[in-house]
């Protein structure tokens, strides 16, 4: 679903080759894309595998959330929806998984550093899903923000990454509109129904304005992911964005963002909001939010319970290799 | 009869930034496929290496998603006056 620039900082590389450099930026400054079996300055190659596994761990564990109102979905109509959304994230972590893979790690090891806890994933999957509005919520919001995120990823200047982001924002239009869906028939429901929209917009608003990660002046890698095209856009620019795309979405369905400092202002012709709280962004980092240790205990269970298909398949490639040798 | 040269399936990047993508198979010969400037690079891949299925499959592969009309987002209304989303 998405990726965060929530990384600290790299070690410094060693020396490389100041020409090989130079000419490496040179292809990148022509929009050129870079592909696997090019020269890539080590933390180039670094960078992408940290930023393509973080978002392939977002996508597997961003699962768990909505999994939980798979078989509580009110209508059949919204569970196959849920199920195919829930699948698409399963889908999406495959494939960033694989275009991590074209860079020499190991999609073994990138999970055994999210099971043990060493991996980041994007700091929203870490708040609970306490109503079905929330699912709504969810489609609307974090997917609406993560598409804001991911179109600019679709220029990347790795090929792998860029081509896996276009395949995975196609198929990722669906989620949010069904998500606002789902707002728009609660709201123009019962007092009930509507009050439970208000209350998934109270709780998922702030969050969902931390996906962007931390504000330009704090952000430790925005400057060389900006000059190697990994990044298009500064993280306050993309927050800006969606705040502006969601804030008449919101007044739409009639509902409040839960916001008192909010205003339009006309200068600018941009949402100003009230100040957002770092600290708590930091704790939800820092494996303190609602529910990290939920998620990785799911992860590590369902990691555990799978083992045996694992095993499976690496015994079915071992018999076919021993009868081909034979 | 001489050992038969292997087969191999051939792939062009047309442009900067496409995927690969397959145009045909060759034996051994030079500008087969690349005689009209079609790209900027070109896999091969040994033919016995491709793992496929039989087109007289694929209702088991591609059938059931015949069915799933809400996977894509014409099937959910939003307002127009909410725009583009």
């Amino acid at each position: 679903m998405y990726t965060q620039a929530l990384n600290t900082r790299e070690d410094q590389a060693a020396p490389e080759d100041a020409e090989r450099l130079a000419r490496f930026q040179a292809r990148i400054d022509a929009e050129e894309r870079i592909e696997p079996n090019d020269w890539m300055p080590a933390a180039y190659r670094r960078t992408l595998i940290r930023q393509i596994s973080q978002h392939a761990h977002s996508e597997v564990v961003g699962m768990l959330p909505e999994g939980n109102w798979i078989t509580r979905a009110p209508t059949l109509r919204r569970k196959a929806t849920l199920l195919a959304k829930v699948q698409d994230e399963g889908g999406h972590g495959h494939y960033l998984y694989a275009a991590a893979e074209t860079l020499g790690v190991s999609r073994e090891e990138l999970e055994e550093a999210l099971l043990a806890g060493r991996a980041k994933y994007s700091s929203i999957f870490n708040y609970p899903t306490l109503t079905w509005a929330d699912i709504g919520a969810i489609g609307w919001l974090v997917d609406g923000a993560a598409i804001m995120n991911q179109i600019p990823l679709c220029r990347c200047s790795y090929g792998p990454y860029a081509r896996a982001m276009i395949r995975i924002c196609k198929e990722e239009s669906f989620h949010q509109r069904q998500g606002y869906e789902i707002m728009l028939a609660l709201a123009r429901g019962s007092a009930e129904q509507k009050a439970m929209a208000q209350d998934a917009l109270n709780r998922w608003w702030w969050p969902c304005l931390m996906m962007f990660g931390p504000p330009d002046s704090a952000s430790l890698h925005s400057d060389q992911s900006m000059r190697w095209k990994i990044k298009r856009f500064s993280n306050d620019a993309l927050r800006q964005k969606f705040i502006d795309a969601t804030v008449p979405q919101a007044h739409y369905l009639g509902l409040t963002i839960p916001d008192p400092a909010l205003r339009f202002d006309a200068a600018s012709g941009h949402w100003q909001t009230g100040p957002i709280d770092w600290e708590e962004f930091r704790q939800v980092l820092a494996g303190n939010g609602p529910c990290n240790r939920e998620r990785l205990a799911a992860r590590r269970k369902a990691h555990a319970d799978g083992a045996w298909v694992r095993e499976a398949a690496l015994a079915h490639a071992a018999k076919r290799a021993a009868r081909q040798a034979a | 009869m001489p050992a038969l040269a292997p087969l191999w399936e051939v792939f062009i990047r047309a442009r900067n930034g496409l995927a690969h993508r397959h145009v045909g198979s060759v034996q051994a010969a030079r500008d087969v496929y690349t005689r009209r400037g079609e790209g900027l690079s070109i896999w091969v891949v040994p033919s016995d290496a491709i793992t496929a299925s039989d087109p007289a499959d694929r209702d088991a592969l591609f059938e059931p998603t015949g069915s799933k009309i809400y996977r894509h987002p014409t099937f959910y209304t939003v307002p127009d006056e909410v725009g583009h989303m």
